[in-house]
């Protein structure tokens, strides 16, 4: 077997207890590494009572995996997954940044985290193993203040370790900040402080298992691939496509904020409100000559470094530290909240950095937040405070209430969905109208309603993991944006932003076989691999959870929001039909083999051998 | 590289992306794996953003050489650079100790230091830096009026000046 480490470790917090596991070569070889293999874990071990288990309880586990060409292909990810306290399905959350690498260098391809530890405590993984140590002394910190610290602490207790090998480097670290220690449903697991795992609400599993952060420094290679001189070869040409495409480069995801929002209008503004702005000076340019510190910032092995560093250097907000911000938190934390100032935003950004809150879930539901405040449903009375469109003070206030979990932040707390039904209940009013979210996920800053954008009517709709902008249903699924080429990307653990140069995708194949030594072949992955993957994560939202399930067909629909055409723009008046919606799904069921309802169909299931998920399916059906 | 005489290896480290490219071209180049390592450049990240290439500075007057105990490390006159004899080098980090700047590490699974040799006068870091047009490693002329030894910094030393320059006054916070 090549390509892989082939060791897993095992974290049980309750019991203190770890140990190597490993996986059979088939279960490898079909569900690659990262969201594939988390959920085929996640169902082997929780599928037969799935809807019993809280994903904020001790039995929920937290993966953290790599996959088998992270570090190869060009940009290093990690994935996080468990049972998501959004969705109650499985998220795969993919984050950038070197841990995947260093977890394969210190020879773990991943590392399945069970329990809760009775103190707060953090994992230092390295080439002899795990330890559990203590993190009381870290506890509460924000991102800042605990990579200086945990970094010292790390290098400091390595060299006494290892005194032969002197200066040794950082170790890679993923935390949690404030928001995920508080539970917060939109607290993310956050990175070199601006990467979040963010989609799943992973933030907050990994506050309930008292885990602040987990450490690792490998000193080993890379795992040997099968067929090294091709790896490298396709390194060098993966790396010169992407050169020679200079959009992401030059300005990130950020040139996409006056784009989508201008020429597509499909941007949220004001909680998606209108999809539509025409303010030149939110452009990207604005953030370069105002923000921008370095302007090319990047994660392992990647040619492309979209990222920039940013921070404020006068006024008011001098000081924060963010990146770009990319378009999502552009949009998210600017014009969905009806700010369109390149300061206020990176100020929002770096503090929702700082805390551990997800950008982009927390930004929609800071905006679901306003638009009852404008709406009256939510008053000043409730807050403590006025909370008006534009009002960066106001909305860092909000999110202060919201980490306090004092009064109207604590029903805040648990996230858009969460929070729309239980006000609704509250205030006798249909707050839901309100919630952009599918499946209890915050929906991506790439609407539908102009029809301009890249995700089709149904994308959010069927996805599997709800509002999820890179994972999106589309038909047909064996094209680049579907959700299944996504599982592709996400279970091989690297950044998709390197497969848009044209000509990466055709190279991708050979890449995963040049790794594995097992040929990966296009027509099987779309016919059988993925699909086993995006069937159990279909039943696992389907069989949801304690609180919150979603109902087959009902629920496989797109906010109220979605629906209401557009007030401004180019494309005004212009909404989807219900029906024509409704086609979408039903022509979508049936291109990906579930039944009328949307649940996968059983003799489907059989042919892929997942008996196990038909007969659970069987009590929904 | 087009450069008469000498070479070094100047380092604009402000213009570091931290994509680590360097240490994959060394790595592979070396030890015929991916192995950041293992690498003779290592990218320092204490602070993100800050990302620092670690690699030495070819000193004047090498305190690497002196300290070497059994005489492992020698100045190579030709192309100006130090020079590990693996055979002879004992693992023992003296080297490490003396160097100004820490650069020399032990390699992980062999008995002795890893310094830069400047891949025999075709530095393979600068080549990929130089090809992804990020411009923080380049060759330059070895230059007489230069002095070398004060390259020779620690990756603390280094990461506080780069957060001062980049970040201003909050810079002082992140270290
Ligand atoms: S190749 Fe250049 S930009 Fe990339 S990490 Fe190395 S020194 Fe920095
Ligand atoms: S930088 Fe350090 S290792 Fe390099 S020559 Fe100077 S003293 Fe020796
Ligand atoms: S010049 Fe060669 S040996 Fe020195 S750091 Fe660069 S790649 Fe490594």
């Amino acid at each position: 077997m090549r390509g892989y480490a082939g060791k897993f470790l095992e974290v049980d917090l309750s019991s203190g207890d770890v140990k190597e596991v490993r996986f059979p070569e088939e279960v490898l070889r079909d569900y690659i590494g990262g969201r594939g293999l988390a959920a085929k874990v996640l169902w082997d071990r929780l599928g037969d009572h799935w809807e019993e288990i809280d994903p904020l309880g001790e039995e929920n586990m937290l993966t953290v995996f790599a996959g088998p060409l992270t570090g190869y292909f060009p940009g290093g990810r990690v994935c996080i997954s468990g049972k998501s306290p959004q969705s109650n399905g499985i998220t795969g959350s993919t984050m950038g940044g070197e841990f995947g690498v260093e977890l394969r260098c210190a020879g773990y391809d991943g590392l399945i985290i069970t329990g809760r530890a009775e103190r707060p405590v953090y994992l230092l993984i390295t080439d002899e193993g795990c330890e559990i140590r203590d993190a009381s002394h870290l506890w509460g910190l924000g991102s800042i203040e605990l990579l200086k610290r945990l970094n010292r602490e790390v290098r400091e207790e390595l060299e006494h370790r290892h005194p032969r090998r002197r200066e040794w480097r950082e170790p890679a670290v993923i935390h949690i900040g404030p928001a995920g220690e508080k539970l917060i449903r939109v607290a993310a697991v956050v990175g070199k402080y601006s990467h979040a795992g963010g989609y799943g609400g992973y933030g907050a599993v990994m506050g309930s298992k008292n885990l602040k952060a987990i450490a690792v420094k490998g000193t080993g290679p890379l795992p040997e691939p099968a067929h090294p001189e091709r790896v490298y070869e396709l390194i060098d040409r993966v790396c010169q496509l992407c050169f020679a495409s200079d959009m992401l480069r030059r300005w990130g995801t950020g040139y996409l904020g006056y784009e989508v929002g201008y020429s597509l209008s499909s941007e949220p503004v004001r909680n998606w409100q209108e999809e539509w702005h025409d303010r030149r000076e939110y452009g990207v340019d604005r953030f370069e000559r105002r923000l921008w510190v370095k302007r090319y910032w990047a994660d392992f092995g990647c040619p492309t470094s979209c990222l920039k560093l940013a921070t404020i250097r006068v006024g008011p907000y001098k000081g924060a530290i963010t990146d770009n911000p990319d378009y999502e938190l552009q949009a998210y934390l600017g014009t969905n909240l009806g700010i369109f100032d390149p300061e206020a935003n990176a100020y929002l950004s770096a503090l929702v950095d700082e805390l551990g809150f997800c950008g982009i879930q927390t930004g929609n539901l800071l905006g679901f937040t306003a638009e009852l405040y404008q709406r009256g449903i939510i008053t000043e009375e409730d807050l403590g405070f006025k909370l008006e469109w534009g009002d960066a003070d106001a909305f860092a206030k909000l999110l202060h209430l919201i980490l306090s979990r004092e009064g109207i932040g604590d029903i805040l707390a648990e996230g858009t969905y969460r929070a729309a039904l239980k006000i609704s209940e509250m205030k006798g009013v249909d707050a839901l109208r309100y919630a952009v979210v599918a499946k209890g996920i915050g929906i991506g800053a790439h609407g539908i309603r102009s029809g301009r954008d890249y995700p089709a009517i149904h994308s959010y709709c069927c996805s599997v993991q709800g509002g999820d902008h890179t994972s999106i249903a589309y038909t047909p699924i064996n094209e680049l944006r579907s959700e299944l080429t996504t599982i592709l990307h996400d279970s091989g653990v690297y950044c998709m932003f390197n497969i848009y140069p044209p000509g990466v995708l055709d190279l991708l194949w050979d890449f995963f076989t040049a790794v594995r030594g097992w040929k990966l072949d296009p027509e099987e992955w779309y016919s059988t691999q993925a699909r086993r993957i995006i069937h159990i994560q279909r039943a696992a939202l389907l069989l949801g959870g304690p609180d919150v399930r979603w109902r087959p067909w009902i629920d496989d629909v797109n906010p109220p929001r979605f629906y209401e055409p557009l007030p401004t723009g180019p494309w005004r008046g212009k909404a989807p039909e219900k029906g024509e919606v409704e086609e979408a799904v039903k022509r979508y069921y049936n291109e990906i083999g579930w039944d009328e309802r949307g649940i996968p169909k059983s003799e489907e299931l059989r042919r892929l051998g997942l008996e196990s998920v038909d007969r659970k399916l069987e009590e929904i059906r | 590289m087009s450069v008469e005489g000498p070479i070094w290896i100047m380092r604009d480290y402000a213009k570091c992306s931290g994509c680590r490219r360097c240490e994959i071209a060394c790595s592979l180049h070396h030890e015929g794996r991916i192995w950041p390592e293992a690498s003779r450049i290592r990218v320092f990240m204490l602070v993100p953003g800050l990302e620092v290439p670690h690699l030495c500075a070819q000193c004047d007057n090498p305190a690497c050489v002196e300290a070497c105990p059994v005489g492992a490390i020698s100045i190579d006159e030709k192309l100006k650079r130090v020079v590990v004899d693996k055979d002879k080098c004992t693992g023992c980090g003296a080297c490490v100790d003396a160097c100004p700047g820490r650069v020399p590490h032990i390699h992980p699974t062999e008995n002795y230091a890893l310094i830069c040799d400047l891949c025999d006068g075709d530095p393979q870091c600068v080549k990929v830096c130089q090809e992804g047009r990020w411009n923080c490693l380049y060759v330059v002329r070895r230059d007489p009026s230069v002095s070398y030894d004060l390259y020779a910094k620690r990756p603390e030393e280094v990461t506080r000046e780069l957060a001062i320059l980049l970040l201003g006054e909050k810079g002082e916070e992140v270290i």
